[in-house]
């Protein structure tokens, strides 16, 4: 066991993989030498080499275009895409192909690669660098989307997407990088050091996709969350004084359906809480199924706690930013209805 | 004239710069339909005219390549001057028939969609040099990323024919189980990447391919196909940049057959400079060959392939012909350039040309070439039936249903499940 944050314990899971399996590659803008410009792959090039760990022209179209190829010549590409901001020039590469190899070729061809982006606000980024785009991924069939919320986590889900055999986006909350940031932007943050997560094993474990996690049991109202927004959600119950169980999906494809199911028919009420514009983001898509699962066991309306839809504005970043005031006020409200 | 007067440089220069109201150029073929084909403004050099650089030569020592046209047979059938490559007329022989073939199996389901016996498909004719002469430089275990008109490449590696009609009919042979539309096959057996309908995608996956290949110590190298419109995507640039950075053992190909459906090649830039000049940029050698030349095609492949495998990196191959029949079965090319231009071609016809060079090479007669085509066009008519007895797209000779629910992840997605119980299958 050793202490780290969420960017040794990313930095830990590629060293893991890399000393494991000869397959596994890395490369992204700014990512060999210098280590990566939030320092994910510090250390990579050196310990393995220039053929393992290697930068990139800014080409993200380029990125992704080449792991897909490197991928069905049979490595395990893990690339890193510098801010989520930058992921749309691979789009087409994205959905179109990676997304799509495994079916349209019936199983001839396949791309396990794994696409590595820091993501959320909470950072001063602006509208280019604090975006939360996993909805748009979500909604393409044939990539799976996994976001972690805690050193531990992040260690063992990116080893599980470096072994899956499909292309997987990981998208990295930024903001928990160094420290488990509740949305409190007027306290210190706390380093990682002071969290139990933040134990996390050097060597090889993996937390399996497709498994949620229920960080706070609770009674009242089930809180849906991931990334950053698990943090938040954990400050928010300890706020309103509401016995909330808040759940960290962990990966919202694959989707722990049932966890959250259970959890609604024991609380009845929900509240999805995303740092993701409001209109078609994954909360939507967690709102429609609850409403159709758990139905007659709800008290209340299912209720979402969301980014405004609006450009994230560098100025008002707390005013954007759902923080733990709004998603406390939602508990509430949920227990009033 | 390929620029309006108000255009020309000088005329512009003379106007007093302040109050010359400023022009754009849209730019127009030299002919459309009902007007006489031009082909005067073409950049073609004589056969056998153009040097062979060393294997290894320095990208920068061999830039003329890019604008000059390497052509082997002349127009008496003779291979010459200094691309005439060590072919034995076995692998010629073989060419030929990957050609025929490939040209009655086009007109076959050419004719089988205008029979509603599948949705949609694309014809290669006039082009089969292409995929005939470079399946043929290549070897058995390089990994072809081809574009929807690359069905010579899988003919040409015994990919089995019936086969591919059982994916175009989508019907019970179909190896993609009816999941895509005709042409986009794909083998991995036969090493030939999944086809993409989305234009220019596998330009940087082959890319990616090679550098794995190189970063393993193997010694498959990969080819990709794209055509002239395409160049225009960014993955044409990706592609470029990335087997130059990092000397990728790949040769990216551009097939210009002077059309993307209805847009000439002009407008996607091939008016100012051949597209092959667009390796230069990259510090890439490029070569410009004629298409049609199926021995300049094999030579110019071959050169590519060789300094591929020796670590000296990518080429750009600009293959120079003209795409004969329309783009698809979706449009009608006689609404947009002369009825005529494919026939007045001044590079001929790829099969007519490798004909008369072994006739003149003693290896060929005209009978023999009518037998052989006798011979393919009942090989194909045979498969056609043989396919056809497996159903036709519509009338639901389909795989089951159930599978289109199967295979999006490689483990069962649970969610799909339960979807296609909601199907009902």
């Amino acid at each position: 066991m050793a202490t780290m944050n969420m960017i040794q314990a990313i930095n830990s899971a590629m060293v893991t993989m890399m000393t494991r399996d000869p397959q596994v590659v890395v490369f992204g803008e700014d990512v060999g030498y210098f280590g990566g410009v939030f320092r994910a792959t510090d250390g990579l090039q050196k310990k393995f080499g220039k053929h393992r760990c290697f930068d990139t022209p800014i080409a993200e179209g380029g990125i992704v275009g080449a792991a897909i190829g490197m991928g069905a010549y049979g490595m395990r590409p893990v690339v890193e895409i510098q801010f989520a901001d930058y992921i749309y020039p691979a789009f087409d590469q994205l959905t179109s192909e990676a997304a799509r190899i495994r079916y349209r070729s019936a199983g001839d061809f396949s791309v396990p690669m794994v696409v590595r982006t820091p993501y959320g606000g909470g950072i001063f980024g602006g509208q280019t660098h604090s975006q939360s785009p996993e909805g748009l991924f979500t909604h393409v069939v044939g990539l799976k989307v996994v976001i972690p919320s805690t050193p531990y986590d992040a260690k063992g889900l990116l080893i599980s997407s470096i072994e899956d055999d499909d292309p997987v986006i990981f998208l990295e909350p930024k903001r928990l990088y160094t420290g488990p940031f509740d949305g409190r932007h007027d306290v210190a943050v706390k380093p990682w050091s002071a969290h139990p997560a933040a134990e996390v094993p050097e060597d090889y474990y993996r937390v399996p996709l497709g498994q949620a996690s229920i960080v706070r049991p609770g009674e009242d109202v089930t809180i849906l969350a991931y990334g950053t927004m698990v943090h938040v959600a954990l400050a928010a119950a300890a706020e309103s004084g509401v016995d909330a169980e808040v759940i960290d999906l962990r990966s919202l494809i694959p989707l722990d359906v049932e966890t959250i199911m259970t959890s609604v028919h024991k609380t009845g009420r929900c509240i999805v809480v995303h740092e993701a514009t409001k209109t078609s983001g994954f909360g939507a898509e967690l709102a429609a199924l609850v409403q159709r699962e758990c139905f007659y066991q709800l008290e209340a309306p299912v209720e979402r706690v969301t980014g405004w839809d609006i450009p994230y504005p560098h100025a008002f970043e707390w005013q954007y930013f759902p923080g733990p005031a709004r998603v406390a006020a939602a508990m509430r409200q949920a227990m009033e209805a | 004239m390929l620029h309006s007067p108000r255009l020309d440089r000088q005329a512009v220069a003379l106007r007093p710069a302040r109050n010359a109201p400023l022009t754009l150029r849209i730019p127009e073929p030299v002919a459309r339909p009902g007007e006489p084909v031009n082909f005067s403004k073409l950049r073609l050099s004589a056969p056998g005219a153009v040097r062979r650089p060393a294997l290894d030569a320095e990208p920068r020592s061999i830039h003329d390549l890019a604008y000059e046209l390497i052509r082997v047979l002349d127009d008496e059938g003779r291979a010459v001057g200094p691309w005439v490559p060590e072919i034995s007329s076995a692998t010629l022989l073989s060419g030929l028939r990957t050609m025929m073939l490939t040209r009655v199996f086009d007109e076959r389901m050419y004719r089988a969609q205008r029979q509603g016996k599948c949705s949609f498909y694309v014809r290669s004719t006039g082009e089969e040099a292409v995929s005939a002469a470079q399946a043929a430089a290549l070897d058995a275990a390089d990994m072809l990323f081809g574009s929807y008109r690359s069905q010579g490449l899988l003919i040409a590696r015994g990919y089995p024919i019936v086969k591919m009609m059982g994916q175009v009919y989508s019907n019970l042979l179909d190896p993609l189980l009816g999941r895509q539309m005709p042409v986009m096959y794909s083998s991995r057996e036969h090493n030939y990447f999944t086809v993409s309908g989305n234009l220019g995608t596998q330009f940087i996956q082959a890319v990616g391919w090679a550098m794995g290949s190189a970063l393993s110590g193997d010694t498959r190298i990969a080819a990709s196909w794209i055509g002239d419109g395409t160049t225009a995507e960014g993955d044409f640039h990706y592609a470029l940049t990335f087997a130059s950075v990092y000397r990728a053992p790949v040769i990216l190909n551009v097939v210009n057959n002077q059309w993307a459906i209805s847009s000439f090649q002009g407008i996607a830039g091939g008016d100012e400079a051949p597209f092959a000049a667009r390796a230069v940029g990259y510090g890439l050698p490029a070569l410009r060959v004629d298409g049609n030349d199926f021995l300049a095609v094999y030579a110019a492949t071959k050169w590519a392939a060789q300094r591929a495998r020796s670590n000296h990196g990518a080429t750009m191959i600009e293959l120079f012909t003209y795409r004969a029949e329309a783009h698809s079965t979706s449009d009608d090319p006689s609404r947009y350039r002369p009825a005529d231009e494919g026939s007045k071609w001044p590079l001929g016809d790829p099969i007519a040309r490798l004909k008369q060079h072994l006739i003149v090479r003693g290896e060929w007669s005209e009978e023999k070439h009518a037998a052989l085509q006798e011979e393919v066009t009942q090989e194909v008519r045979n498969i056609q039936r043989e396919a056809e007895a497996q159903g036709v797209h519509g009338n639901n000779q389909t795989p089951s249903p159930r599978t289109m629910f199967e295979g999006v992840f490689k483990e069962p997605d649970p969610r799909l499940l339960k979807q296609r119980q909601e199907a009902g299958f």
